[in-house]
């Protein structure tokens, strides 16, 4: 580390500003790794094949199975709950107005823009997005990664891309599993207090939604998936210090792609919804 | 001299490296030579490792240039260092195994990466190799299940699967007992006369430098000491490498004042 001239007894509020730049440069700098680490897999997913160095198939399968088909469980059980929850939350409020018939437009509207995609994103993040920082924090440390790089295969092609293409995958899909899922969990509990039959329910959702609400959950889900690969990975890769920098990481990781997946959903669901 | 040439297999020019603003490598200039055991030898923070990672294409050095097979690695485009690292091998010190695959799988990665060997003749291969390393029949283990010495041999065995014109050990006898690390010491020996490869070997231990080195190279904060063969080394009367050949400490002299100034904080 550089030693800042006149550090010693300068005034509380030039150690601020000091501090805020270094942190400032830090963040750009990160930022453009993450973009930069985007790039090299977008260009590894295309120009691959032509380079004799393809982004394996069989590894991005396997990596759809592990962030998609085993997330499947949870996924559904918590959509479910948020469905039901939206439901009665909705029929309660909706009381004071005499209108609880109109809380199937709430749940249709709110679980396919907003709660399923974030649902599904924290999940992911907190599931894969962890997984994907220890398990590339470990190869770092192990010189797994340097073995690649002297091997003469890229660690992006071969550990990044087919994490991005899964993620693009699995995070979409288990979106819709996660809309019906939640439509359901709010059916039930709207059909039994409402003594509506689940087939009425369903059609008056099916009235409701638009193609347009489910596509911008999948325009988020999108978008999320490529925050939590892109944190996951960038984290992953700059591992420095044992097993104390992997767990350090690996909190880091998942805290990151939770925030920036809030934030984006913010600033998705404004544009979205001019 | 254009022989001489064409028998340098790795040539290094005044290399100068930083880690931040840190001087690890001051001036470092190596040559090797076709066919034979170059040991690069050094205590530890002597810059040693930083050369190796050098040697490798693992780190961007801040002047110098560094020539494996005649191509300069320091100034090559992506695509000619993906060629050139077929025709290298490294062991890493801890092996550098790729944990979620067995032993079979990770000997013939580099063969499913550079090859396209259907997967029998990659078999057989594999089998030589780990025969070479006295390990056959250990395909299906992973490396987990793995000891210390066997871990470096299933490295070495992955190492030298494309039979490669360099191979770079990093620390062989680090962490072994005295017979497993002879063993290795073997190997390397074996290797060299068997695949007629050029190896560079990173170590601090005396006993297994002297045996498996054609040549010795000696680092000493980031400069190199000497450069000679065995017993141009052991008869040097360099005072710091009698330190180390003789397991002396170094007797760093105290100045008083600057002691002072560390103990406070002022410098």
């Amino acid at each position: 580390m550089k030693q800042y001239a006149g550090r010693q007894g300068s005034i509380p509020i030039r150690l601020f500003l000091e501090n805020l730049g270094r942190r400032t440069i830090d963040a750009i700098e990160e930022l453009g790794y993450i973009f930069s680490l985007f790039v090299e897999s977008i260009y590894w997913i295309i120009q691959g094949k032509k380079q004799s160095q393809p982004v394996s198939v069989p590894t991005i399968f396997r990596e759809i199975a592990m962030t998609g088909v085993y997330a499947v469980p949870i996924v559904s059980l918590l959509c479910f709950s948020v469905g039901m929850m939206s439901a009665i939350q909705g029929i309660e409020t909706l009381k004071v107005f005499g209108a609880e018939s109109q809380v199937i437009v709430g749940i249709a509207l709110a679980i396919t823009r907003e709660f399923s995609p974030l649902i599904v994103g924290i999940i992911v993040a907190g599931r894969s997005g962890s997984a994907i920082t220890a398990r590339l924090g470990t190869m770092q440390e192990s010189q797994e990664i340097d073995a690649l790089r002297v091997i003469g295969i890229s660690p992006v092609r071969y550990l990044a891309a087919p994490l991005l293409i899964a993620m693009l995958v699995a995070v979409p899909a288990l979106t819709i599993l996660g809309d019906l899922m939640g439509l359901v969990g709010g059916g039930i509990y709207t059909s039994i207090t409402l003594d509506m039959s689940m087939n009425v329910y369903m059609n008056r959702c099916l009235d409701i939604l638009a193609v347009d609400d489910v596509r911008q959950g999948l325009i988020k889900s999108i978008v999320f998936a490529t925050i939590i690969v892109l944190v996951g990975l960038s984290n992953g890769f700059q591992v420095r210090g044992g097993a104390e920098g992997v767990g350090k990481a690996t909190t880091r990781s998942v805290v990151m792609s939770i925030s920036c997946i809030v934030f984006a959903d913010m600033i998705f669901t404004y544009f979205l919804n001019r | 001299m254009k022989n001489d040439n064409k028998d340098i297999v790795i040539e290094v020019k005044d290399l100068v490296t930083h880690y931040g603003d840190r001087l690890i490598l001051d001036q470092v200039n190596l040559e090797v030579r076709k066919g034979e055991v170059m040991v690069i030898m050094g205590g530890s923070g002597s810059g040693k490792t930083t050369l190796l990672r050098h040697l490798l294409g693992l780190h961007q050095a801040t002047s110098g240039s560094i020539l494996l097979l005649g191509k300069d690695i320091t100034k090559m485009a992506a695509k000619d260092l993906y060629e050139l690292r077929r025709k290298m091998g490294v062991a890493f010190q801890g092996g550098a195994l790729f944990s979620s695959m067995n032993v079979g799988e990770n000997v013939k990665l580099p063969l499913r990466e550079h090859t396209k060997l259907d997967d029998k003749t990659m078999d057989i291969m594999c089998r030589m190799k780990l025969e070479v390393v006295n390990l056959s029949g250990f395909e299906d283990l992973m490396p987990a299940e793995l000891s210390g010495g066997m871990t470096k041999r299933v490295a070495l065995a992955r190492a030298v699967i494309m039979d490669p014109k360099l191979l770079f050990f990093d620390e062989p006898s680090a962490g072994l007992d005295p017979v497993v690390s002879a063993e290795l010491d073997e190997l390397i020996l074996k290797l060299k006369s068997a695949m007629n490869m050029s190896i560079v070997v990173v170590t601090h231990e005396l006993e297994s430098a002297f045996r498996i080195a054609d040549r010795i190279t000696m680092l000493d904060n980031g400069k190199i000491l000497i450069t000679g063969t065995v017993d141009e080394v052991r008869n040097s009367d360099n005072k710091r490498i009698q330190d180390m050949l003789n397991r002396r400490p170094s007797d760093t002299v105290i100045n008083a004042e600057e002691y002072l100034g560390r103990l406070t904080g002022e410098i």
